[in-house]
């Protein structure tokens, strides 16, 4: 049985044909392609790199950039809609589409030179190059303006010294976009991007061990060592370290729709299994008041994260939005996210403890959407700064 | 190579497909539409084989409601160049379809005429036939594999039991079987492209078909499992039943 959405208010009502025909494309590619092979690869701790390239070809990556680049050019509801469904395949996947078209290709975009654009964008937009984006550090995560990863000018090149861990795509990637201070330890605002090829001498990649959650997908320490690049591998429109934290709000906006496809085969799951598995009397589970209201909190959640995520995207779309309102979003989805895979292990019994159901996989993958891209701890603060006009961070 | 492809909307493969109450129609509330799936056999076809001549035009055509305009865009997006709508309430009769469709198709110039072998709502197979001999073409049901050279077509087509190989001159039409192609996905730029695409709209007016639907029913209800005892014991009953009531042994 192929999957079908979770649609109570009629949100699909709101979407336009073409947003629709994006989702059902690719909800029908993730049923074909993805869903047969992610339980291998989440058991021998692989990514599916097989998928890479037909994505390319589809448009998956950087979806909402300009089609002069080779991307798809689609608006940003749609662009939500794909990370919807292959989130609703697993959040390895969504991860990949994330960091290669919202942090590599939009940094790309926003800040480099037409001629960066032109050289990198169609080969990233193929899935011919993989790229991935490095700012957090060992001792900086939640608080990356503290990186202690310099770049300092020779001549017409630079040089890169520093350590990033936890990086998506990390081991795999031909290119990486890398946070660096330009100038003082504690000057943030000196902060920029570079690209740098990962096959530059003393750039190594190291696979990150013993995750229990995104197993299905590369995570890695990188360590630059005397890196050197040329001037021209600096994206020029960078500067401070608003500028990362503007390609977070883009992967933060995709990660709010994205939750919604975990939740989603969460909830289905729960509801199929519920109505099939009978214990006591004869009855199936479904039929007992203590299944029915977990299933109906996780379906409003669900609703209410559709609709949040839609208005997002609408006012994305209308160049209205604010990073405080994806902050909002982002928490709220993911946090709705965590508790239904949560709530659909438990209702699956032992079964949901196996990989044969989905909802485990979601709920262990789910706990790394919780930390990266901000914590839902950090989420809270941002809010209680654009609330209150104090920040607590420190 | 000029191919037009006809192609169908109908209710997606897995809906649960309900009778109106007046048990003379499908209940359309609630359903999920798609192309059928025959025709996307018939247009993954057409567009191979324009982009194997690197020139040509692929046109899809459909009768049917306002609503059928999606699955053209569909069919857009997945590579057709042009698009025709015959807006016209269709019924359960192939006859008023077939002839609609060839009076749009007479006059158009074409290499190949695709259709899917049937399509899966009233499960018909019978307008490629009909449009076949409307036009007084040659035609090709049930197509598993196709070559093409020099103008004229060798096309390897189901059979009971068995296949059949059949050789006909173009013009001609083939209808379409799973495993004739593996259709692709229609990318994302296919789908921004479509909107671009030519798509025209004209009403006709269906003729009399010779079909009279009396009733719909859904297939009877599954009856509740019986369990006749265990082991060999057993045995005896289940041979009797077998033999008796089902009537297979
Ligand atoms: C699977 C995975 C993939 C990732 N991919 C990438 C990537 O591709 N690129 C990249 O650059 N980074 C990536 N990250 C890093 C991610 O963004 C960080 O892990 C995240 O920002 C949290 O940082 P941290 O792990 O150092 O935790 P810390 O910042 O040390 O946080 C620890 C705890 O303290 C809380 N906390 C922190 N500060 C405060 C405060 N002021 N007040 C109250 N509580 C606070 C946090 O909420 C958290 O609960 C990835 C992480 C994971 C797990």
């Amino acid at each position: 049985m192929s999957f079908a959405g979770v649609d109570f208010y009629d949100v699909d009502g709101l979407l336009s044909e073409e947003e629709r025909a994006v989702r059902d494309m690719v909800r029908e590619w993730v049923e074909s392609e993805l869903m047969p092979v992610i339980n291998e690869h989440y058991t021998t701790h692989s990514f599916p790199k097989q998928l890479i390239p037909q994505m390319g070809e589809l448009g998956f990556y950087g979806a909402n950039l300009p089609e002069e680049y080779g991307c798809a050019g689609l608006n940003n509801v749609a662009y939500g809609l794909i990370m919807q469904e292959l989130e609703r395949g697993d959040s390895g996947l969504r991860s990949f589409a994330s960091v290669q078209g919202a942090l590599v290709m939009y940094p790309i975009f926003a800040f480099g030179s037409e001629e960066q654009r032109k050289r990198w964008l169609p080969l990233l937009a193929t899935g011919e190059k993989i790229g991935c984006f490095g700012l957090t550090e060992p001792d900086f995560g939640s608080n990356p303006g503290g990186m202690l990863t310099r770049a300092v000018k020779d001549g017409d090149e630079w040089v890169l010294n520093g350590a990033k861990m936890w990086i998506t795509n990390g081991s795999m990637a031909d290119v990486a976009v890398i946070w660096a201070k330009t100038g003082d330890i504690d000057d943030s605002r000196s902060i920029r991007g570079f690209i740098v090829e990962t096959d530059r001498d003393g750039f190594s990649a190291k696979d990150q061990e013993g995750k229990l959650s995104l197993l299905a997908s590369d995570t890695s320490e990188l360590v630059l060592q005397d890196v050197r690049v040329p001037d021209a591998n600096l994206l020029p429109k960078s500067g401070g370290l608003k500028s990362p934290l503007m390609c977070l709000t883009q992967a933060r906006y995709g990660i709010a729709w994205g939750a919604i496809g975990a939740a989603m085969a969460c909830f289905t799951e729960a509801r199929d299994y519920a109505l099939n598995r009978v214990q006591f009397a004869g009855k199936p589970i479904a039929a007992t008041q203590i299944q029915q209201t977990r299933l109906a909190d996780m379906l409003t959640e669900i609703t209410k994260a559709q609709l949040l995520a839609l208005q997002l995207g609408r006012l994305k779309d209308a160049g209205t939005f604010n990073s405080d309102q994806v902050s909002m979003a982002k928490r709220n989805n993911v946090d709705m996210a965590c508790e239904c895979a949560r709530e659909a292990r438990r209702l699956l019994g032992g079964n949901g403890i196996l990989v044969e159901y989905q909802s485990m996989r979601h709920m262990a993958n789910l706990e790394s959407v919780y930390t990266y891209e901000g914590t839902h701890d950090i989420h809270g603060l941002i809010l209680g700064h654009a609330i209150t006009g104090l920040p607590a961070y420190e | 190579m000029n191919s037009i492809v006809c192609i169908k909307r109908v209710p997606d493969s897995e809906t649960r497909v309900r009778i109106a109450s007046d048990g003379l129609a499908v209940d359309r509330s609630g359903v999920k539409f798609d192309m059928n799936e025959y025709d996307k056999y018939a247009l993954e076809e057409a567009i191979r084989r324009k982009e194997e001549a690197g020139e040509g035009l692929v046109t899809v055509l459909t009768v049917g409601g306002d609503d059928a305009r999606e699955t053209l865009r569909q069919a857009l997006a997945m590579g057709a160049d042009e698009a025709v709508l015959l807006r016209a309430e269709t019924g359960f009769d192939g006859l008023p379809v077939a002839v609609a469709l060839a009076e749009e198709i007479r006059d158009r110039p074409f290499d190949l005429l695709l259709f899917g072998k049937q399509a899966i709502d009233d499960d018909g197979m019978q307008v490629p036939a009909m449009v076949a001999e409307l036009l007084g073409l040659p035609a090709a049901t049930v197509v598993v594999s196709l070559e093409i050279e020099a103008g004229r077509a060798v096309a390897r087509r189901e059979v009971e039991g068995g296949h059949e190989t059949v050789e006909f001159d173009l013009p001609g039409i083939v209808a379409a079987q799973k495993g004739l192609n593996e259709p692709r996905y229609p990318s994302l730029k296919g789908i921004m492209a479509a909107k671009k695409k030519p798509l025209e709209e004209k009403d006709v007016t269906l003729v009399e078909g010779g079909l009279e639907l009396l009733e719909l029913s859904g297939p009877p209800d599954r009856p509740e499992p019986q369990i006749l005892g265990e082991g060999a014991e057993a045995v005896p009953e289940l041979v009797r039943r077998l033999r008796e009531e089902v009537k297979v042994l």
